[in-house]
């Protein structure tokens, strides 16, 4: 099925300022392929892609499309030469519909929108044919994050694009909705289009793509076909070295109860009812998993302990004193660290340094404060210490944090709970948004605190990672947690079943404390 | 009192309304258009007092009134491009270089205004009003309503002008995205900073206009500051009537009516309030109405943020 060379990109070099973000990568891509192209963040990928697209331009290199050489820095004419892209951030007007979305842009101003009719129409037409199911007349703002990804991708296909290029498509995909994607990628392929996938997860790669590049630190350092490839060795390629997929850790140890969560209830947003009852215990030098598939009181559960949403009943004690009424700030001071699920909204200030987000919970106190003013130094110092310590990548510890990588505002922000050295650590997505190295490091990270006998629970909707540093897991659904696992991967059915909802065994759960062994 | 309650106060006060209100719609609906593609510009105030100070002084040198407005437009469309400049090609914090412009604009008037015109003491021709056959016949009504200039009459125009172009054209829906989410503008293949440029244009040249009808329609002679904060009662406007162009009018309307109730009330001997009192009426409207609006939900999503590209 793959064809003929479709597009050659060569020898591109890019950087900005003191940063080297693309050092002579070159890729060829061929009709009717799907091919991926991988790397952890910051190798390069997304920067290559928009050289690709004409939205920024290469300083060295060149980009051939079907033997034309394309016009560097000309996103018109990368449409013209049917090459498009879905962006990882998407390009949708939210306040406008799906059809003034597909036209924004295209023909000339002066132009009445007389014939919106007929692009509905166009649109209704393509989207049956893929099976997107696409409204042209519903408001963007009014949908989900799948749907305004299959959006999209239909707006590029309604541009008559035949190249796509996905920049991360199912970072924000619950898993059904990213099986959905690959197959459609499946379905554009058979249809003839070509698609560049780029991704930093390996099993989705291994599913969907016929090739893959690996790229690290701007340059492509292995190309070869899927199909004689292993995730191992992808892996390897990625990182520049073996990549431990299974976790060296101490057996577990016995310690005493650090936190204990009884009957605890609350609300959601909209005040129903979101977590129904639960009691479960952290004890020291473990880390409790709970898994759970998203939206089944998690994210309320987190709050709540957290002291961002009020409890409706129960309690949450921490080294025996109740947590429970206690404002987010008192929490804070009392040995509790939070690694929040949406750090945009909750982990840190986007516009600040990185210097003023690391001491965002402790700026008023020594040894960052003194006598009322901030200690710069002090600041400083332990800003680049943490930032040594997590090889977090930024050009330098006063620049806003906003600058930086997903996976590095991430690290970032473990580092500065971990280094509050808390006695509970409550984690929500340890993972999300960062690459496989990296995400080694953290899990590690969060390993050697285990060790060090601290009582770690970790929210997570990846099992990988649940399974990879959990002592035990607690399954929730609907509020209630209706089951207890060992992190057996053996045992993955049980859980899957039980993430649906669905008890093995008639136990009652949830209202009684969940013990371990 | 009881002269209050008659038709022909009633008439009156609408008449006046109407007329109050003209140079307040101007500037709103272009400072809708402006707000539409992200760009506030709180200089409308100084634009309006340069539009009214150049359109006089036209008016007074030349004696040609549609020359005169034509100079009242382009001297709002100039302190536009300044702004322009600024706030979009500097990217310059758009709320610093408004209250520059409203500095400037009070500043180089009252300067300009002393050094060559202060003498000339009598007033210029000012627009004549229309009167509209049969309708002007009407008993009551038809003189305060069907007897204005044709600047008050165009009023009527511009909400479903301004709302074609802003709604039903490929530049108005561009321009909407420009204000909402400027990088798919830019990935598009469209300038931002172009589609910023013409909405500020469009929306200081309508100042301008604005600034103009208040010596060449309104009153036949310039006064130092004689907007009177009107700009920002166009800027609290555009809120009140959430970003709408036929909002934009009927709120101005209702401001207007304020202006017009405490001209009424000052010439009524019954009526003991002292006119300060009564004069500060559009702007405790204005302190009401904005307390009123707590929904900020329909402003622009990146009103006020410089684009900047990657």
């Amino acid at each position: 099925m793959a064809g003929q060379t479709l597009l050659r990109i060569e020898n591109v070099h890019k950087r900005f300022g003191a940063v080297i973000a693309s050092a002579g990568a070159s890729i060829e891509v061929r009709e009717g392929e799907i091919y991926a192209l991988l790397g952890e963040n910051g190798a390069g990928k997304s920067v290559l892609m928009s050289i690709l697209c004409g939205v920024l331009t290469a300083d060295e290199g060149r980009i051939v499309c079907r033997g034309v050489e394309l016009q560097p820095g000309s996103p018109e004419e990368a449409v013209r030469r049917g090459i498009g892209m879905v962006h990882q951030h998407f390009m949708l007007v939210p306040n406008l519909t799906v059809a003034e979305n597909y036209v924004l842009g295209q023909g000339s101003p002066l132009r009445v929108l007389s014939h919106m009719k007929a692009v509905s129409a166009r649109i209704r037409e393509l989207s049956d044919k893929y099976g997107l199911d696409v409204r042209p007349d519903a408001l963007v703002r009014n949908l989900s994050v799948g749907e305004q990804q299959r959006v999209e991708i239909l707006k590029v296909l309604y541009h008559g694009i035949d190249l796509l290029i996905l920049d991360e498509p199912t970072a924000v995909l619950t898993p059904q909705e990213t099986d959905r994607l690959l197959e459609l990628l499946r379905d554009l392929v058979a249809d003839g289009k070509t698609v560049i996938f780029i991704s930093h997860k390996l099993d989705e790669v291994m599913r969907v793509s016929d090739r893959v590049s690996v790229m690290r630190d701007g340059k492509v350092v292995f190309t070869t076909d899927t199909s004689a490839t292993n995730p191992r060795e992808l892996a390897r390629m990625m990182v520049g070295r073996d990549v431990l997929m299974e976790l060296p850790r101490e057996a577990a140890r016995q310690g005493e109860i650090v936190l204990s969560v009884r009957d605890l209830a609350c609300n959601n947003e909209l005040g129903l009812p979101a977590v129904r009852g639960v009691s479960f215990d952290v004890r020291r030098n473990e880390i409790v998993g709970i898994a759970g598939v998203s939206g089944n009181g998690q994210s309320e559960l987190a709050l709540a302990m957290s002291g961002l949403a009020p409890a409706t009943a129960g309690s949450i004690r921490l080294n025996g004193e109740e947590l429970c009424g206690l404002s987010p700030a008192a929490i804070n001071r009392r040995s509790f660290a939070h690694v929040p699920e949406d750090r945009h909204k909750m982990g840190i200030v986007l516009p600040l340094p990185l210097t003023e987000n690391v001491i965002l919970q402790r700026y008023n106190r020594p040894p960052f404060s003194a006598r009322g003013l901030l200690r710069s130094r002090a600041v400083e110092d332990h800003t680049r210490d943490l930032v040594q310590r997590f090889k977090v990548k930024a050009r330098d510890i006063d620049v806003p944090i906003q600058t930086l990588s997903g996976g590095n505002q991430q690290k970032l922000v473990v580092a500065r709970e971990l280094a509050r050295h808390p006695d509970f650590l409550l984690i929500n997505q340890l993972t999300r948004g960062i690459d496989i190295g990296a995400m080694e490091f953290v899990m590690q990270e969060v390993l050697k605190q285990r060790e060090a006998g601290k009582a770690i629970l970790l929210i997570s909707t990846e099992l990988e990672e649940l399974f990879a540093i959990c002592d035990r897991i607690l399954v929730i659904y609907e509020g209630r947690i209706i089951g207890e696992m060992p992190p057996d991967r053996s045992r993955l059915d049980e859980i899957g079943l039980l993430m649906a909802g669905k008890e093995p065994s008639a136990r009652s759960a949830g209202s009684e404390p969940v013990r371990v062994h | 009192m009881e002269h209050i309650l008659t038709l022909g106060f009633l008439a009156t006060t609408i008449g006046a309304t109407w007329r109050l209100a003209t140079p307040i719609i101007f500037a709103s609906i272009g400072e809708v258009v402006s707000e539409r593609a992200g760009v506030l510009n709180i200089g409308l105030e100084g634009i309006m007092l340069i539009g009214a100070f150049v359109g006089f002084w036209t008016m007074y040198e030349t004696g040609h009134l549609p020359l005169a407005f034509l100079a009242a437009v382009l001297s709002g469309v100039a302190a536009g491009l300044v702004f322009a400049l600024f706030a979009i090609t500097i990217k310059a914090n758009q709320i610093i270089v408004g209250a520059a412009i409203n500095l400037l604009g009070l500043g180089l008037t009252s300067f300009l205004f002393r050094t060559y015109l202060v003498h000339t003491g009598q007033g210029v021709r000012i627009a004549p009003a229309i009167d509209i056959p049969l309708l002007s016949g009407i008993p009551y009504f038809g003189a305060p309503l069907f007897k204005q200039n044709l600047l008050v009459y165009s009023t009527l125009l511009l909400p479903p002008i301004v709302g074609f172009l802003l709604y039903r054209t490929s530049f108005g829906l561009t321009l909407r995205a420009v204000g909402e989410h400027p990088k798919a503008v830019d990935v598009a293949g469209r300038s931002v900073a172009l589609y910023r440029y013409g909405a500020v244009l469009i929306g200081s040249g309508l100042a301008g206009l604005g600034g103009g009808y208040l010596t060449l329609a309104h009153a036949n002679q310039f006064v130092e500051g004689m907007t009177s904060g009107r700009g920002f009662i166009a800027l609290a406007v555009v809120v009140f009537a959430r970003w709408s162009p036929a909002g934009s009018f009927f709120v101005s309307l209702l401001f207007g009516m304020f202006y017009a109730l405490q001209l009424q009330l000052q010439a009524e001997p019954s009526i003991h309030i002292p006119y300060q009192a009564l004069q500060a009426m559009p702007y405790l409207a204005t302190i009401v109405a904005l307390l009123l609006v707590r929904n900020r939900m329909d402003a622009p999503a990146t009103l006020g943020v410089p684009y900047r590209k990657a």
